[in-house]
């Protein structure tokens, strides 16, 4: 078959102002990136930076020594403030944590915190979110060591805006373009729950299941695949916006591979899934903010799956893909009944969730 | 909960019986003998079930399912959104589902008058048009749209003792039979059997289409939703095309009765009445259009305002609508990727046509589930992922 046929368009164009869509974490956001931030960059100082904003991952990797230093920011925010399973501190704290993770970096040595708040926000909601900042710190065993605050006037902002910055030192950074032909693709667990549990509650869907997001710093369990799987683990990648197809594209991409993705070997909730058939929505479109995409050489595969299932956040943990030499940078879906390719997501089914 | 199994355990879901209705259509269309048999669905819902499960690379190679005129937005035509824009435009509020705002007039969508200032306000649902009207003292139109299906809830709002005096409609709903009598009329036309609209059905009730099936020697069956709804379906159709039966047959009877929903019916028919009207890139359809009767003349946008669309017709077409192929599409001539500006100039963020417009157009569908590639080559799954 011809595999060099342009099956998913990809748009490159940017638009004259800023939309919703750019934010969403599919490809008209990698567009603005690329297109304005990669495109526009300052030269680097050295050549100490491995990876660096051109290579678009997780995060950045630095050389310091003989080891690395990983470093990412990301920032937060989220409608509701709280909802079922978290809230913005938890999700603050975890977001960066996993990026680091995503990196190969699972010991976190320090998280800024930036805070902007409209004014008007409730103490009491400030302090439940310091709290469960810190308690979410101490589950990824680091801490806030400075931050900033400020605050702005009432209806410039939505409640409260979190940035965190994080720092992690790795022996070994894992890319998120080592895949090669061959190479299995294990999910840590189920997918949708935390966009699904953020829209019900946004929207007071009621789906008469329990809807609870997946929230949580993954870098313990993380430690334990790169363990296991050590130079087979090649490739990480944690499906937070655009979901599960949104990282598969993004991996596929960057690694040149197809990606052959096992439609019901993903775990999904059988709440989850009720609310994305009533919404008509793809519960691989729908964001998490406690999974990871894992892929290693297909000999590893077994022993990293275990230690996967040895953690709690692990448990559900499967091989849902194979990586193909055959459409490179796609990724298509076997539903069980035919195959057709897994489009990414254009923008987000409803607007910011994470 | 079931993390890992629950996929097929969902109802119309289990792809094992779903190998098996696959390779008994393959065998029906063997035995039929002719290349390609040529069938038609009429319903946008059935071409997303199909892309969205991949059903076409499981379908007998022989077999050409082809999109009919389906998707009621689609099929909306020019005059009609120009009707709705110049009502925008001259300070009425108009209201509608998300997917109208985008599908192009003459010169303007609805969005692009949104953007010049005109109040066009979103809605999911006519009840939500209601409380917008009840919420403020202008003028509330909402532009309705779709099959028998959506028509008979605008009827019921119609009838509603309590809709808002300030809302009227401006109704673009068809009707689907005499649409596919068009497509059964047009000469050499190489249809051969349909799967009928389920959802429409359930209101039309199946009883409907035997008069159509007779006239037009062509077998009708009518389908649901799921993936097994619609090859247990395809299988019927082959069947009845096979053995030269030209009768409906229900595949969808969990739903859909031979008399169908009474009192809707009698809803439906005591707010509407058909009416000839132009069908996006299809034809003159007569009686293919829903206008509401005289007798409920105040909830008619039509005869409450005088619609002056004169600005909007006389301005000049976009050049790029020239190498649109929607009509084309939209009447089973050309499929997505026939389309020079399909997934280039046309996209869902800027749609041309109104194809990639709703998230019933085919268009949109294809480009959603990314097209329809040829992924027999490719290594099994069971051989790969092991």
């Amino acid at each position: 078959m011809n595999t060099t046929a342009r099956l998913t368009p990809r748009t490159t164009i940017l638009d004259e102002r800023i939309t919703m869509k750019y934010g969403a974490g599919g490809r008209a956001m990698r567009a603005l990136i690329e297109g304005v931030f990669v495109a526009g960059a300052a030269e680097a100082p050295g050549d100490g930076i491995a990876i660096g904003l051109a290579a678009m991952d997780d995060g950045a990797a630095i050389r310091i020594g003989d080891r690395w230093l990983v470093v990412t920011t990301d920032s937060h925010v989220i409608h509701p403030v709280f909802f079922p399973g978290g809230d913005i501190g938890r999700l603050a704290v975890s977001g960066t944590v996993n990026d680091l993770a995503m990196m190969g970096a699972t010991e976190v040595l320090a998280l800024t915190c930036g805070v902007i708040l409209e004014e008007g926000f409730a103490l009491e909601d400030l302090r439940r979110i310091q709290a469960s900042l810190a308690a979410t710190c101490r589950e990824a065993g680091t801490t806030v060591v400075t931050g900033d605050t400020k605050v702005m006037g009432r209806g410039e902002l939505d409640g409260i805006v979190l940035n965190t910055t994080g720092i992690a030192l790795t022996d070994r950074v894992v890319p998120d373009a080592g895949l090669r032909p061959g190479d299995r693709l294990l999910l840590t667990g189920t997918v949708g729950d935390h966009g699904m549990a953020v829209m019900a509650s946004r929207h007071g869907l009621d789906f008469g299941g329990e809807l609870r997001s997946d929230v949580a710093p993954l870098n313990g369990l993380i430690r334990l695949a790169l363990a296991a799987g050590g130079a087979d683990l090649v490739a990480m990648k944690d499906p937070t916006r655009g979901g599960l197809a949104s990282a598969l594209h993004e991996m596929a991409t960057k690694s040149g591979v197809g990606i052959l993705l096992d439609e019901a070997a993903v775990p999904v909730t059988s709440e989850v899934r009720a609310a994305a058939e009533l919404l008509g929505i793809e519960p691989l479109h729908v964001a998490n903010e406690g999974k990871a995409v894992i892929g290693v050489r297909p000999e590893a595969a077994g022993r990293v799956l275990a230690a996967l299932r040895g953690h709690p956040l692990g448990r559900d943990a499967t091989v849902i893909g194979t990586c193909l030499t055959e459409l490179p940078g796609s990724v298509l879906l076997d539903t069980g009944f035919g195959r057709r390719l897994l489009a990414e997501p254009e923008g987000e089914p409803l607007p910011r969730i994470c | 909960m079931d993390s890992t199994g629950g996929f097929a355990e969902l109802k119309f879901r289990d792809p094992q019986r779903g190998k098996a209705l696959a390779a008994e259509a393959a065998r029906l269309a063997r035995a039929i003998g002719r290349d390609p048999i040529a069938l038609m669905h009429v319903c946008g819902s059935h071409e997303q079930a199909i892309a969205r499960f991949g059903l076409r690379a499981s379908f007998p190679p022989e077999v050409d399912l082809i999109m009919g005129p389906g998707c009621p937005v689609c099929v909306t035509d020019q005059p009609e959104v120009d009707e709705a824009v110049a009502l925008a435009m001259s300070g009425v509020r108009v209201a509608t589902y998300g997917d109208m705002l985008r599908v192009p007039g003459t010169a303007q969508s609805l969005g692009d008058a949104q953007a010049e200032g005109a109040r066009v306000d979103v809605v999911y649902s006519f009840s939500q048009a209601m409380d917008l009207a009840r919420s403020t003292r202008d003028e509330v139109v909402f532009f309705a749209t779709g099959f028998e299906t959506t028509a008979v809830a605008t009827a019921a709002a119609i009838l509603d003792p309590d809709r808002p005096a300030n809302l009227s409609i401006l109704s673009a709903h068809k009707y689907i039979l005499p649409a596919m009598e068009i497509v059964a009329e047009v000469p050499g036309t190489r249809i051969e059997g349909f799967l009928g609209a389920g959802h429409a059905a359930t209101i039309t009730g199946w009883g409907l289409f035997e008069p159509f099936a007779r006239k037009y020697g062509r077998p009708v069956v009518i389908a649901g939703f799921e993936p097994l709804d619609i090859l247990a379906a395809l299988v019927k159709l082959l069947e009845l095309v096979q053995d030269g039966r030209a009768e409906v047959a229900n595949m969808y009877p969990r739903c859909v009765t031979k008399e169908g929903n009474r009192r809707a019916q009698e809803q439906l028919w005591r707010v509407f009445e058909t009416t000839g009207g132009e069908w996006r890139g299809i034809a003159y359809v007569p009686d293919g259009n829903l206008r509401i009767r005289e007798e409920f003349a105040a909830a008619d946008a039509r005869r409450r305002f005088a619609i002056d669309t004169s600005a909007q017709r006389s301005a000049a077409p976009a050049a790029l609508v020239k190498e649109c192929l929607c009509g084309a599409i939209l009447s089973g001539l050309a499929a997505p990727h026939d389309c020079p500006l399909f997934g280039k100039e046309c996209v869902p963020d800027r749609p041309v046509g109104a194809c990639m417009v709703s998230s019933e157009g085919a268009c949109k569908i294809w480009y959603q589930y990314g097209g329809r590639p040829d992924l027999t080559a490719l290594p099994a799954l069971q051989e790969s992922a092991g």
